[in-house]
């Protein structure tokens, strides 16, 4: 009786991770290292290697996964807030990016755009990116909140303007710098062997879990997502929370920015990010969000990202060629999608209860 | 199956998760009767309503249905239209942007091709056999809720429906438009059709309805013929004990009680949603506005509260003169709302019952000040216990609540703010008897602790049971106050209708 008993919690524990929203991405994950466990242990393997400056660094498939998610992971951060709170999202991310990366480089560039020396600090380009990104958020924002403008539609705006101006802003011409510092936040700083995109990401997940915990942010967005009515009887300002999430879209954007360009010390303003808000969205459905707006799990979202990178290295590591990759990764995303639609996920719980209960029974028996 | 039943329902149950909304009930429907399907919130009325329309597929028991061999298995709301059984829900489930017709032909036959013309003449027959106001090519936006209503009768009746499920049909109309309804109902029941009437209006129930059916937690209490169940012995089935005297909540006569200093005055305060009007509250006080519906009773305590657009007016807290232009200021003089409806402007849907208890005592702490998971948690247990909301955790949704405990999740939400003056609009409305009580008792508990109380309600015996002064609204106008002597069924009565007074 007592196993049964056992078995029972058992059974009650897994049917209700089943239904938790984590689960779905966590179990992507877990498919995937599965896949590569058996496909090819060496995977894994996490080697010391000297980089193109001759630093000792970390080499592996995992480091690239975690090193190259980090700029979808921080806009997964962003998407959700939007996402939760207006029910849309915000489709010019990736244009937005290249304009924050425009704007660093020609706040280092100045007129020139092959500088000796960099005409300003980089934390002052940085900040400069920071302020023109959320002023474009606060842009898409208005035409959320203000005026009532379907998200996909709002930024629809800047997604097909975004790139022009990017170019624009550093008179069509591609700046480079050649400070090996500026490189620095995009690949390694000399002596520390893991790439300084992991640690970028990692602080921006600890400032937003802080902002989670501190402020009231979190239900806020929710509750205004979920019943804007409501919200504003209770004393919530809708319109203010949606700019707001707009914002910080916004400043998630000039971060992820500035990675791209730190990566390479310059750009290339139509390839840059180019459909990384795709996958932003993808990351924010794959942790379970509901597209719709209302409640959402931002670790769930996060873990999405790295769930897409994984996938995409997993590819690339078996040769898929770069121009197939997205049809490969589409297949595997569909699968993703439908498993983790709520539908399908209360059939599977539902589905997993009886086995369990009549192997249960029959034991018993 | 008995000779002159159309419908019966043997032995269902239903569970959710670990809950049983339902165990092993029987229902009967004859044929020409209606029926109402009775019980406080959370007694499986709907569940049983839901099962038997597809929406819910039971866990045992059978269904059979006049005419069919067998136990019939109803797996989809489309199954159960297909055998005759149509449901009009408490909200239109219609689409206002389209014509009356439209809206009673869309998705029926299989008919690739709609003959408009065939259509709107079939529509129009139907409206004039049921003397329905409406005209067949008018955007059923355009018409009365309770002539929706209707459509969505006609609809269901001109599908040729044996059994005709009317859930909460009541719960928007006034007077007027519930006696077209009624009569619309006789008519159908004339016809040989048998309606299944959901409703917590007893006055409803003994008007229209041949045979009562009353459950309570899920089971099955007992068929009643109407003439042998008396009110008070329905009541006390439903609540499963003996109800004590309803009419001695209000301890002593409220005009007699010395009132307090005015703690809330208004001097012809407007919004873009109500006109002008002169209001006043006293510490300890409990007042009303009384109206029909649409009199703007809702429009002049949302006016008060900030929830519209304030437009002129001057409004004074404890004597001071302010301004409240939003409900966030009004919360900072210690006002709460309880909005009419619940479902668009109160409930958070997807969120916990715990995050929506502690909503509003959340936006006063302000944006940098979250309440700790563990004070939440204290808060919600605190308040699920104090007014005994049936929820399985805090953490449950509040959408799967029932009505009645999800108006108790916003009331709690509400005390938790400790408000000096509390706006009450329609809080019993779509609940049972008994919370209902317990509602008005707990309105005069606050005006008992010095605390005002703004009361609205459709029913007046209930407005006279708790407030001592009632300001009366007839079509955007404010049109008398009544108190002390005055406050009887009738003077209020011909007040609202402008007879006398």
């Amino acid at each position: 009786m007592k196993e049964i008993a056992n078995k029972k919690s058992g059974l009650k524990t897994a049917t209700q991770l089943m239904r938790k929203q984590i689960f779905i991405p966590i179990a992507a994950l877990l498919i995937l290292v599965l896949f590569n466990l058996i496909a090819d242990p060496s995977f894994f393997q996490i080697n010391y290697a000297k980089n193109s400056a001759g630093d000792p660094v970390l080499s592996g498939y995992l480091i690239t996964i975690l090193d190259n998610a980090s700029e979808l992971a921080i806009l997964a951060i962003g998407m959700t807030l939007v996402t939760a709170a207006s029910g849309g999202q915000d489709i010019s991310v990736g244009a937005a990016i290249a304009i924050s990366g425009s704007v660093v480089l020609r706040v280092l560039c100045g007129d020139n755009p092959r500088p000796e020396e960099m005409q300003a600090s980089i934390l002052t380009a940085f900040l400069v990116s920071c302020l023109v990104s959320m002023l474009f958020g606060a842009f898409n924002g208005t035409l959320v909140a203000y005026f009532n403008i379907q998200p996909m539609i709002a930024t629809l705006i800047l997604y097909t303007a975004g790139r022009s101006i990017a170019a624009w802003i550093n008179n069509n011409r591609l700046p480079i710098i050649s400070d090996p510092v500026f490189g620095y936040f995009g690949t390694f700083i000399p002596g520390i062997p893991i790439p300084t995109p992991i640690f970028i990401a990692a602080a921006c997940m600890i400032i937003i879990a802080l902002v989670l915990k501190f402020t009231t942010l979190g239900l806020y967005t929710q509750a205004v997502g979920i019943n804007p009515n409501s919200a504003k009887l209770n004393g919530i300002n809708p319109q203010l929370i949606k700019f707001i999430t707009y914002v910080i879209m916004g400043l998630c954007v000039a971060v992820a920015g500035f990675i791209k360009v730190t990566r390479f010390s310059t750009i290339n303003y139509s390839v840059v990010a180019a459909d990384i808000e795709m996958d932003a969205i993808l990351a924010v459905a794959l942790g379970g969000n509901a597209l719709s707006g209302g409640r959402f799990s931002m670790v769930s979202s996060i873990l999405g990202a790295y769930v897409i990178q994984f996938l995409t290295t997993t590819l690339f590591k078996f040769n898929v060629s770069s121009s197939a990759l997205p049809a490969y990764k589409a297949i595997v995303v569909i699968v993703l999608v439908i498993i983790s639609a709520p539908t399908v996920r209360e059939k599977l719980s539902k589905f997993w209860k009886r086995i369990q209960t009549s192997r249960i029974r029959k034991e018993a028996a | 199956m008995q000779k002159d039943s159309v419908l019966e329902m043997r032995g269902i149950s239903k569970s959710f998760y670990s809950v049983k909304a339902l165990q092993n009930v029987d229902f009967t429907l004859r044929e020409g009767e209606i029926h109402a399907l009775m019980g406080e919130n959370g007694a499986g009325k709907s569940t049983l309503i839901k099962v038997l329309t597809g929406v819910y597929e039971k866990d045992e028991g059978e269904v059979y249905l006049k005419g069919v061999e067998g136990a019939v298995h109803i797996k989809s709301p489309e199954d159960a239209q297909n055998l005759g059984i149509s449901t009009v829900y408490q909200e239109i489930t219609l689409c206002p942007n389209l014509t009356v017709a439209e809206n009673m032909y869309i998705g029926r036959g299989k008919a690739k091709i709609t003959r408009w013309r065939k259509m709107n003449s079939d529509a129009t027959r139907i409206l004039e056999s049921l003397q329905i106001p409406a005209k067949a090519d008018q955007q059923l936006g355009t018409c009365s809720i309770a002539v929706q209503q209707m459509v969505a009768i006609a609809r269901a009746v001109d599908m040729d429906c044996k059994v005709l499920i009317l859930d909460e049909p009541t719960s928007s109309l006034d007077e007027n438009e519930v006696a077209k309804l009624f009569k619309l109902m006789l008519d159908l029941k004339s016809r040989g059709v048998g309606i299944i009437f959901v409703t917590h209006f007893l006055d409803q129930v003994y008007e229209v309805c041949d045979r009562i059916t009353v459950l309570r937690d899920g089971k099955l209490v007992g068929e009643y013929a109407i003439e042998n169940l008396p009110r008070v012995e329905l009541v006390s089935k439903m609540l499963g004990k003996e109800l004590d005297d309803l009419s001695e909540i209000k301890s002593s006569d409220g005009s007699d009680e010395v009132l307090g200093e005015v703690i809330y005055k208004a001097d012809g305060l407007s919004s873009i949603a109500s006109n002008p009007f002169n209001f006043e509250i006293h510490k300890g006080e409990v007042n009303g506005f009384t109206g029909l519906l649409g009199s703007g009773r809702s429009e002049s305590v949302r006016a008060i509260f900030g929830a519209d657009k304030v437009t002129g007016g001057k409004v004074h807290i404890d004597g001071k003169d302010v301004h409240i232009s939003r409900p966030r200021e009004a919360m900072k003089y210690g006002i709460g709302y309880l909005p009419e409806d619940r479902k668009r402007d109160g409930i958070v849907g997807d969120l916990s019952v715990r995050e929506n208890i502690i909503l509003a005592l959340q936006v006063m702490k302000g944006f940098f000040g979250p309440i700790s998971r563990a004070k939440a948690e204290e808060f919600a247990d605190k308040y699920i216990k104090l007014l005994e909301i049936k929820t399985e955790s805090p953490d449950t949704p509040i959408k799967s609540l029932s009505g009645g405990n999800q108006q108790k999740v916003i009331l709690a939400r509400w005390l938790l703010t400790n408000p000096q003056y509390l706006i009450l609009d329609e809080p019993t409305r779509g609940i049972d008897i008994g919370t209902k009580i317990e509602i008005q008792k707990l309105v005069l508990d606050l005006a008992k602790e010095g605390k005002s109380v703004t009361f609205i309600s459709s029913e007046i015996d209930e407005m006279l049971r708790t407030c001592s002064k009632l300001y009366v609204m007839r079509d955007g106008k404010q049109v008398g106050e009544i108190s002390g002597e005055g406050l009887t069924q009738t003077n209020v009565m011909n007040t609202i209708a402008g007879g006398g007074n």
